[in-house]
């Protein structure tokens, strides 16, 4: 996994309560048997005037200009400003391989889908949670500011405004570790063979009926 | 320790190892596998150069991508061929037990889980899709993961996790009729939003959840994630112990009785703490018709398309405007007002022999209105297909202008042949109401079986309890 210490992106504004992740990613592009290349098909729904499948040229689809990753001031962002309760629905990880091929690193939004938060950080890309009202105000500036960056700094938890103003976000410490060192959760856990081997002999006799072998 | 949770229950039985800070090692009893979530799972650990765990706790089917009109010829999309290929290809190379399309066992994952009773009580179960909440049923601690979680499972057994806040639904009273677990369900997602759960594993308790059969439990923890948590919950009961009598995986014999006595220790505890309890009167709850985007925004039958004016969060209103803009609809209209195009009853929700029924009998010896181009009923599997047949009820459904299908998840997510046509509306027994779920553009209303039942044969919705 990629590490996530600091990056300094352009910020994109989504301006969208319930995002759920059949429109991160729709269903037709979940029949790929890779993990990589979801990219030009993350939001297809709202990003192209067709109907997108696998296989197309996406190069020559046409765009939703109305759409606000199709704006030339939003090129190359890589943080998503986002609404409550983002990546919503399935558990799909084909969403956060979607903007991660796209190539953000962050998203911030007054709330996170469980599954979708955990799915962003077996891959590198950092949800961070702020109040509404902070959450607003970004949404304010970044709409307001053309070549809007932030600054966010993962080891401080802190997000760093153009004009210097900061905000401080909360991360799970164990998660914060694992992103500052590109660290593999199953490497981790594999550190405790022992303990699961222990767990099972302890459990086995108790409910010998989970534990058939056919 | 004092008085339990059904869920502390279930979470400190499956403790292995936990870190100061809570972070702690669950270990993982059944883990459910299908076609779209596996294959970079099985391709990770195949790089890593490392075997699974135990491949007694797994079970494979394919659902997602199967085709629900004659399979004779195999699958003709490619794409989806491909991807069940590699299922099956995986699953031969590591000896994993796999329902193959051609399996009379084959079906909806959620639905063959606890057919064969590979899900028993005091279990944890996962697989790599977000209706793996629907488990929970059985008093077991039953969740959604992504597909690096399945790899991790795979390698090591185990999941990495915090526990979550605890939420009790409490539903007393009894359902009116034609009211049913899905209305249920609808309406604690309408009270506590679609992100109300979020951080939460909800129980459902009260004598309305007591009263339900497995299938009717299993529709209600099936649509915990729609509330936003991940894992949902019933106590085990006479009622749980009898579904499972005899099921193939089961334990039989001796182990039978020392498992039953272990199944009826879980429930939570006379006066065991919830984080957060919510509350229904399940006797004022009537049929739901879910007018939006999002499957919180339901009223009553009786009810009309809310008015966004009458809104005074800003974010919720344009949620509101960008909702009635896509699924065409005119704030105030009554719900029975609305016209649909096609009518699908099948999927993780209420594709179960219980809701085949209950949808036959409404539409027995009527006919599907003229303005309705496709009505069908898609069985959960193969043995509830066969079951079905068994009791009339395919020519029930087929000669109310039905189409009768194979197994499979259909047109719940069109992943296969099964969809929508932009503008299209549906009434729909499955679970999610987004933009494009059932084919792009297409517009869907979730309901109970016996609501799309009577919406096909009306043409419109109406109000079951008088139909």
């Amino acid at each position: 996994m990629d590490k996530f210490i600091r990056i300094d992106g352009l910020a994109v504004p989504l301006d969208r309560a319930n995002v759920d992740t059949d429109a991160i990613i729709p269903k037709q592009f979940l029949k790929s048997i890779k993990r990589t290349g979801f990219g030009p098909n993350l939001f297809d729904e709202w990003r192209y005037l067709d109907h997108g499948e696998p296989g197309m040229d996406n190069s020559k689809r046409p765009l939703n200009s109305n759409f606000v990753l199709n704006q030339p001031r939003y090129l190359g962002a890589q943080i998503l400003l986002a609404r409550e309760n983002f990546g919503c629905g399935s558990s799909r990880e084909h969403a956060p391989w979607a903007l991660d091929d796209y190539g953000f690193r962050a998203i911030i939004a007054p709330s996170f889908a469980d599954i979708f938060c955990n799915n962003c950080f077996k891959n590198g890309l950092l949800p961070i949670v702020l109040d509404t009202a902070s959450v607003d105000e970004l949404f304010r500036s970044v709409t307001a500011t053309p070549g809007y960056h932030l600054e966010i700094d993962l080891e401080q938890q802190r997000i760093t405004t153009p004009n210097g103003s900061v905000y401080h976000f909360e991360v799970d410490a164990f998660r914060k570790n694992c992103l500052l060192n590109g660290l593999d959760d199953i490497g981790l856990t594999l550190q405790h063979v022992q303990e699961i081997k222990e767990y099972e002999a302890r459990r086995k006799p108790e409910v010998p009926w989970l534990f058939k072998e056919s | 320790m004092s008085t339990q949770t059904l869920y502390d229950k279930l979470w400190n039985s499956h403790v292995v190892h936990k870190e100061p800070d809570g972070t702690t090692l669950i270990y993982i009893d059944r883990h459910l596998v299908h076609e779209v979530t596996s294959p970079q799972a099985f391709e990770g650990l195949r790089l890593a150069g490392r075997k699974p765990w135990r491949i007694a706790s797994m079970l494979a089917v394919a659902d997602h991508n199967v085709p629900t009109t004659d399979r004779t010829h195999g699958i003709t999309d490619p794409i989806s061929r491909l991807q069940v290929d590699t299922l099956d290809d995986n699953c031969d190379e590591l000896g994993i037990t796999e329902f193959r399309m051609s399996d009379v066992r084959q079906g909806i994952v959620h639905v063959i889980g606890p057919e064969q009773g590979a899900t028993l009580p005091g279990m944890t179960v996962v697989c790599g899709d977000s209706h793996t909440s629907t488990h929970g049923a059985f008093a077991a601690l039953a969740f959604g993961i992504g597909t690096s979680e399945v790899e991790h499972v795979m390698a090591t057994q185990c999941l990495l996790m915090k526990k979550a806040r605890a939420m009790q639904v409490l539903m007393e009273g009894a359902l009116g009729k034609g009211v049913t677990a899905k209305d249920l369900v609808l309406a604690v997602i309408g009270k506590i939003g679609t992100a109300g759960g979020t951080g939460y594993a909800i129980e459902f308790a009260g004598s309305a959840i007591r009263a339900l059969s497995m299938e009717g439990r299993m529709t209600v923890c099936n649509m915990a994630i729609e509330a936003g948590a991940r894992a949902g919950m019933i106590a085990a009961d006479d009622t749980t112990i009898s579904y499972l009598k005899g099921r193939p995986f089961a334990p039989q014999g001796e182990l039978w009785d020392k498992a039953t006595d272990y199944w009826r220790t879980l429930h939570s505890d006379e006066g065991a703490q919830f984080d957060k309890v919510v509350r229904l009167d399940a006797a004022e709850i009537k049929p739901q018709v879910t007018w939006g985007t999002s499957p919180e925004m339901v009223v009553a039958v009786d009810g009309n398309i809310p008015d966004p004016t009458r809104e005074s969060d800003p974010v919720k209103r344009s949620s509101i405007n960008l909702s009635l803009k896509y699924m065409g609809l005119q704030p105030n209209t009554p719900i029975t007002a609305i016209q649909i195009d096609k009518v699908f009853i099948g999927s993780c929700t209420n594709a179960r022999i219980e809701d085949l029924r209950a949808a036959a009998e409404v539409v027995r010896g009527k006919h599907v209105a003229a303005n309705v181009k496709l009505a069908m009923a898609v069985p959960g599997s193969g043995l509830v297909k066969q079951q079905a047949e068994r009791e009339g009820l395919d020519k029930v459904f087929i000669e109310a202008g039905f189409e009768w299908r194979e197994p499979g998840c259909s047109m719940c997510l069109a992943m296969n042949a099964d969809k929508l046509e932009p503008g299209e509306r549906c009434a729909s027994t499955s679970n999610r109401n987004f933009e494009g779920r059932q084919g792009p553009g297409g517009r869907t209303h979730l309901v109970s079986p016996e609501m799309a039942a009577a919406a096909a044969i009306a043409g419109h919705f109406v109000d079951v309890r008088n139909f």
